[in-house]
């Protein structure tokens, strides 16, 4: 016999303007089921997402193909509020709480309960007097019912995060009619024992009707508390799976894909990479970068090598390149040609001829309202004073060196543009990247750190980009640190490639590992622990 | 069509209809029968006297702390500067009138070259509300100001009340030190060659070559500091903390210079405002004048992001402009109205409200 | 518990509230100084009270729903004078003139309201820097107003009033009203316009008489609800309906009917009623609650007999409130009892016969003080805490934020207008020109010496800060004359005083946003920017 289904989103399809990132997906929810949603970044989840709640941001860029059904009707989801009203609610990774209220009007904010009086009977709703004893009422209800046992008038400021969490889930949980509930990476701020906790909470919202769509990247927590598994890779569904009849790498295989074709063709390698000849160490590295925490890491790159550093997003290998070129407070040690970083120093990194090519093209990487030669010699003539010349005691700009300077890279690089003085805000995504790239080798630089190299450009750009990298490296034997979230990309370019997976390096794997283990490694598993 | 309507876009809507009006101005001017030659004196005058107060905005929006309310602090230093000038001229024989220019250029600078750095520090501590913090120091700058004036024990009596024995006069002549040298024919036609050629007639329109002298002084230095390895940084801090940052470059030393050059640059424009109009004004004279400047630079042009010195001379032309014209002209319609303090009052708020829904509303500047 | 608890809370205690502690140590020391005696000046401080204290209470709500300090009073007060200039212009005098002004200036300020907050809706995380900027603007919108427009574009014809020309009012508009001759051809004038001190000379008898007509109205509306089904009738309508009788049977005795011409009290008597009455209200509760418990064998109290605490931002911590409500009514009948035995003090007795209360003024301040706290206990009181915390979780819980922020940019500004026309009466002339510049400028600085930031502000904040604000005020420049010899630098010193408060407290909310930003906002915010820059760069 067949089980009505909950949620039924069918050949959904959408595109942001007309870059497809999901292509004919489907997802069907069982009541009372708590079915994973996996995939790497990119994937198409949060879209999926958006798609379901009617976000703001789906209808405004033209809205989407396919069909949602719940409970087997099908429905037109066009904000919110509506999603809320059929019973849809979220938890939020990012917690939607007010520090300075309590427990009670956290849950009930926006859905307080009023008693009519005099003036509200004649001016409308908003005059009604707030009756917080029946709120408070709502709330113990909702708190006992996952088991947790705080006070409803105690305030959120200062609890532990954990708490937030269950807050937030009460808060949904009280909603009413609610039979489908989205936790998005639930578990990704939580300790280990918080963590197990919450998936017992799931499982109990769970076995009392309400189903449960399960965002998150780790796949022992799947394994442990998901009925059903649906893998997505690139927009496109690859898989669904009953968690019974699967395993963690069969899931982890999956979510990586194998993909034949390599981004870069190969040319000549004369290097001898040596232990001895390193080029950058780091030492119980740490950086504090807010989304991207760095928590420790060792590692040495040798002298001529190219090594990459892959995971999901919020894992911490973005922080990496930040911390080194000094823009977030980052601890521990970083050896340069056998010389120590004072870490305290703005600019040191640059002044051992490292160079960055920053993730963040629009923000740290570009003076958008400024010209492209502005852009290109500004570290140059910021750290090693060039295209200066001297007039009486001040340093001015050499116009005319700065120029030929930077119609050396546009020609070199092949910077499609009007001219150098033509502004990097008008510039395309590829050719602003090349603009980035001028920068950094107008440093001359020993060491290139390139973070997300390709990311946002097309793909007649990104080969480009990427083959230049190979070219620099291989002729003018610079190191390369690419940080990368496209696994494809780092395999057709690394030596080795580590995975880092909550500020810490995983696995340090070979460009021609299994997928498997490149899956594994990305969920934070290893492989030893996997295969007992 | 499109083509008006990239026109307007480019010059801006409120700096056309600005622009219509001063011609307007000036065009109705004729038939009323007013002099010529004078109304042009006028506007050049008042333009060249503010203009480097105007200056004053460009490095503080360039290095990042936006519009700079605060160039009160500049001013109240150019005065004390000035009136220490004025008392050493008045009780030394030895001090003449460019020495007291002098003097009250170099002390004003200093001190507001030591403030502005304060200053700066402040401002870094309060990123994101600059605007509304600068403007309060101002307020409390010019209040704090008004002590000092009634206290400043100086003995001159071209500066204090004649009776009380202490506290300075409202408005203070300067006839007797540096008003005039540099923009009043009368006063230049008793200097010496080439002095006596800062300023002179030509069939009555007035040109004051020493006004403009010192403004293409101070703007090439503005220039010439864009264009330095310092100026170069500092543009970026105002336009990207993150790139200035990766570039190995403090973004807080940046605009703490960046503060300073602006507050200094106030002090000197604040005597030279004082050198041309003849008179210095304290007590609360000065207090809405960060608003005119604020005002003027936006009407040439600038953005709360971004300016250029030659928003700093459209700008002053602008709005000096109309209020040296629009003063005869509304006298001529409305013998003592005050309508030209009233249109005044709405063209630089006004301005300075668009100029912030334009570039606030969404935050995106703070990010 | 620790045993430094209590040195670490005394230091949060100083650390919170450093410049109100500030003002305390300033305002003591000038009284000092000024050697002025505390009668007098308690007399004057109490006065400015009753002016000021009704505009510096308008600036709450907006603080409650997260628009900040709102430099926008100013436009209220506009329209406060433009309604009064009409209704003098109309020859209006009193308390009709001041209900004709009401009238008029209400629905102009509700219309600015309307407008300055949709401005701000435009202008997010900017309020406080363009309710300054906007309150100079409109200021220029004023002067071609009351120069060009009256007399100029609408003919009006009064000697008093307009400029010689005929165009433009005169720099002084005087509310002890205009001689005008009368119509009935008598030759005779009578003064028309005349509205100084039409409430604070308010008799109280009047007073009691226009409650008493408001209670019955408000029964006779209760009376219908009753009869529609929609509600029934309590406890509380029948004590309202007995105290209502009653004072209107007492005031037909013609000798209570004499001493009620009065129209103000001095402290002494003020507070002894009011101790009495508060006293009374404790000592009802506390029986009713004994009843109750007896009843019920619970501590539980009717909802309605909960005194909601004075904090803006007051959470409901209900349960809390149910245990503790009779040691609290104790306590406060306690503290009723102490405060008056403090009065038979000789020279507090005799600084409190001093100070004059204008009844019906103080009764609006204090009504404007419950109307904030009855307003947080709403659904848009609730909605304005959310949004006022953060818009995104408001919007994300269905609240219209814009809304919400209209509408308390438009509560805000009619209070000002109000608050303007209860300064401007007790006053007695109003500058046409520049009576209004100050408003925002004076009523911010005293809100923040009370403790209030740009975040919280509560009517305690107020309050305190109106007494300790206009104590310096009242004696800096006497203050300044035994220092310096020269009452100028006192007065220029209370200036400085008010610029440097409010530029402290935004440079400290500034830093602090600085050091911990507002998890909820930003962390969500950055979010979303991060997902729209990558919508944006894959076009």
């Amino acid at each position: 016999m067949e089980q009505p289904l909950i949620l039924s989103m069918e050949n959904i399809s959408k595109e942001y303007f007309g870059n497809r990132v999901l292509n004919q997906v489907s997802l069907q929810v069982r009541p009372g089921e708590i079915h994973a949603l996996m995939g790497e970044n990119g994937a198409g989840k949060s879209t999926l997402m958006n798609i379901l709640f009617g976000m703001p941001v789906i209808h405004s860029t033209g809205g989407f193909d396919g069909t949602i059904k719940i409970a087997g009707e099908e429905v037109k989801i066009s904000n919110p509020n509506e999603a809320m009203h059929l019973g849809i609610g979220m938890v939020h990774q990012e917690f939607m709480l007010i520090p300075d209220f309590t427990v009670t009007e956290n849950i009930k904010v926006g859905r307080e309960t009023g008693q009519p009086t005099l003036l509200s009977e004649s001016l409308g709703k908003s005059l009604e007097i707030m009756d917080w004893e029946s709120m408070s009422a709502d709330a113990r209800r909702a708190l006992d019912l996952i088991g947790m046992n705080i006070d409803d008038y105690a305030r959120i400021a200062g609890m532990p995060i954990g708490y937030k969490q269950f807050v937030e889930i009460a808060r949904e949980i009280d909603k009413k009619g609610i039979r489908l509930l989205v936790f998005d990476e639930p578990t990704a701020v939580l300790t280990e024992s918080e963590a197990a906790n919450l998936l017992d909470i799931m499982r109990r919202i769970a076995n009392r009707g309400i189903a449960i769509i399960f965002i998150t990247h780790r796949l022992d927590e799947v394994m442990q508390v998901s009925d059903q598994v649906t893998i997505l890779r690139d927009g496109e569904l690859v898989a669904i799976k009953e968690i019974k009849d699967t395993s963690v790498v069969e899931i982890a295989e999956l979510m990586i894909g194998r993909k034949v074709d390599k981004l870069v063709d190969q040319c000549e390698d004369t290097r001898t990479l040596s232990d001895d000849a390193i080029a950058l160490e780091l030492k119980d590295y740490e950086v504090d970068m807010p989304g991207e925490a760095v928590r420790g890491i060792d590692i040495k790159i040798r002298e001529g090598e190219i090594i990459g550093f892959g995971g999901l997003a919020g894992q911490g290998k973005i922080g990496i390149g930040n911390g080194i070129m000094g823009l977030y407070e980052s601890r521990g040690e970083v050896k340069v040609f056998g010389q120590t970083l004072d870490l305290e120093k703005l600019g040191e990194a640059l002044r051992h001829d490292i160079a960055f090519v920053s993730e963040d093209r629009r923000g740290a990487g570009l003076l958008l309202g400024e010209s492209i030669e502005r852009n290109v010699i500004f570290s140059a003539l910021q750290i090693h004073n060039r295209f200066t010349s001297r007039i009486g005691f001040i340093r001015v700009l050499n116009r005319s060196e700065s120029k030929a300077h930077t119609q050396e890279m546009i020609e070199l690089l092949d910077i499609r543009c009007t001219g150098s003085q033509q502004k990097t805000g008008s510039l395309s995504g590829g050719n602003q990247q090349k603009v980035c790239l001028a920068r950094a080798l107008t440093m001359n630089p020993r060491i290139l750190i390139v973070a997300e190299p390709t990311r946002g450009i097309d793909i007649g750009a990104k080969k480009l980009v990427l083959e230049h990298l190979l070219r620099l490296n291989r002729e003018q034997n610079i190191t390369i640190v690419i940080i990368s979230s496209e696994l494809v990309e780092l395999r057709s370019l690394c030596d080795r490639i580590a995975i880092i997976t909550e500020g810490k390096i995983n696995t340090i794997l070979k460009p021609d590992d299994s997928d498997a283990d490149f899956g594994l490694a990305m969920s934070g598993l290893k492989k030893e622990m996997v295969t007992k | 069509m499109s083509k008006t309507k990239h026109f307007i876009d480019q010059i801006g809507l409120p700096r056309l209809i600005i622009g219509l009006f001063f011609i307007i101005l000036i065009i109705a001017s004729v038939p009323l029968g007013l002099p010529m030659d004078a109304v042009f004196s006028d506007i050049l005058r008042r333009w060249l006297m503010y203009s480097i107060l105007v200056l004053a905005m460009v490095p503080g929006i360039q290095c990042g702390i936006s519009l700079n309310f605060g160039v009160s602090l500049g001013i109240v230093c150019g005065l004390l500067g000035a009136t220490t000038a004025v008392e050493l001229s008045s009780q030394n024989e030895g001090v003449g009138p460019w020495a007291a220019l002098g003097i009250a250029l170099v002390i004003g600078v200093v001190l507001a070259a030591v403030l502005g750095v304060l200053y700066g520090l402040l401002l870094n501590r309060v990123k994101g509300s600059e605007m509304t913090v600068s403007t309060y120091v101002g307020f409390s700058i010019i209040a704090l100001s008004n002590i000092i004036w009634l206290t400043l024990p100086f003995k001159s009596g071209e500066l204090i009340w004649p009776l009380q024995g202490i506290g300075l006069r409202n408005v203070i002549n300067l006839e007797g030190s540096f008003g005039g040298l540099l923009s009043d024919p009368t006063v230049t036609s008793t200097q010496p060659f080439p002095l006596n050629y800062l300023a002179f007639d030509i069939g009555g329109l007035t040109i004051p070559i020493g006004l403009i002298l010192v403004f293409a002084l101070c703007s090439f230095f503005v220039w010439i500091f864009f264009q330095s390895k310092a100026g170069v940084a500092m543009s970026a801090a105002g336009e990207n903390e993150l790139f200035t940052k990766a570039a190995g470059i403090s973004v807080d030393r940046m605009r703490i210079l960046g503060t300073a050059v602006s507050t200094i640059l106030g002090a000197v424009g604040i005597i030279i405002y004082a050198q041309t109009f003849g008179f210095l004004q304290l007590y609360n004279a000065p207090l809405m004048m960060s608003f005119q400047a604020v005002a003027s630079i936006l009407i040439g042009g600038a953005s709360t992001m971004r300016a250029k010195i030659s928003h700093v001379a459209i700008g002053a032309l602008l709005f000096q402009g109309i209020m040296s014209t629009a003063l005869p002209v509304v006298n001529k319609l409305m013998p003592n109205s005050m309508l030209p303090e009233v249109v005044r009052i709405i063209v630089s708020n006004g301005i300075i409200l668009y100029a912030l829904s334009k570039t606030r509303g969404g935050h995106q500047h703070e990010k | 518990m620790k045993n430094n608890g209590w040195v670490k809370k005394f230091r949060s205690f100083v650390f919170e509230n450093k410049v109100m502690l500030l003002f305390v140590v300033l305002t003591t020391a000038s009284i000092i100084i000024s050697g002025l005696p505390l009668t007098v000046i308690a007399g004057s401080v109490f006065e400015r009270f009753g002016r000021n204290g009704f505009l510096v209470l308008a600036l709450l709500v907006p603080v409650l729903a997260g628009l900040g300090l709102n430099f926008g009073l100013v436009i209220g007060a506009m329209a406060g004078q433009i309604g009064l200039f009409f209704a003098i212009l109309a020859g209006i005098n009193g308390i009709p003139g001041m209900l004709v002004s009401t009238l008029i200036a209400t629905p102009l300020a509700m219309l600015f309201g309307w407008m300055v907050g949709r401005l701000f809706n435009r202008m997010k995380g900017a309020e406080m820097i363009a309710g300054l900027i906007l309150g100079f603007f409109a200021d220029g919108f004023y002067q071609l107003f009351f120069l060009f427009v009256l007399g100029g574009v609408i003919p009006i014809t009064h000697e008093g009033l307009m400029l010689p020309g005929g165009i433009g009012v005169k720099n002084m508009i005087d509310l002890k009203g205009y001689r005008m001759p009368l119509n009935d051809g008598s030759g005779g004038e009578t003064v028309k316009g005349f509205i100084e001190g039409a409430f604070d000379k308010l008799p109280i008898g009047d007073l009691i008489t226009a409650i008493t007509i408001a209670v019955i109205v408000y029964l006779l509306v209760r009376g219908v609800m009753v009869m529609m089904k929609k509600s029934t009738f309590g406890l509380r309508d029948l004590a309202l309906g007995i105290a209502a009788a009653v004072s209107f049977s007492l005031l037909q005795i013609p000798a209570i009917k004499q001493l009620l011409k009065i129209n103000n009290l001095n402290f002494l008597t003020t507070l002894t009623i009011v101790l009495i009455v508060i006293a009374v209200w404790q000592m009802a509760r506390l029986v009713y609650a004994f009843i109750l418990h007896k009843r019920e064998g619970t501590e539980k109290t009717d909802v309605e007999a909960k005194s909601p605490s004075d904090v803006l931002s007051q959470s409901p911590d209900q349960k809390f409130l149910q245990k503790s409500d009779s040691r609290r009514s104790l306590l406060i009948l306690l503290l009723c009892a102490v405060i008056y035995g403090l009065t038979y003090i000789p020279p507090i007795r005799t600084i409190m016969r001093f100070i004059r209360i204008p009844v019906f003024t103080y009764m609006l301040i204090a009504g404007v003080c419950y109307f904030t706290r009855w307003l947080l206990r709403t659904r848009i009181g609730q909605n304005m805490r959310t949004v006022g915390h953060s818009q995104v979780i408001a919007n994300a819980s269905g609240i219209n934020v814009d809304r919400t922020r209209v509408i308390a940019m438009m509560i805000s500004t009619v209070l000002a207008c109000w608050g303007q026309l209860i300064f401007l009466q007790s006053l007695g002339t109003v500058a046409t020109y520049t009576q209004h510049v100050q408003v925002a400028q004076f009523s911010i600085a005293a809100l923040l010496v009370g403790g209030a930031t740009v975040q919280k502000a509560t009517t305690k904040n107020a309050i305190i800060g109106i007494f300790l604000f206009h104590s310096l005020f009242v004696v800096a420049p006497e203050a300044g004359k035994q220092l310096f010899n020269d009452s100028q630098i006192g007065e220029h010193f209370r200036v400085f005083i008010s610029y440097g408060v409010i530029a402290l407290a935004l440079a400290m909310h500034a830093w602090k946003a600085k050091i911990k930003p507002n998890l909820g906002i930003s962390a969500v915010t950055g979010k979303n920017d991060k997902d729209n820059s990558k919508i944006a760069e894959s076009s």
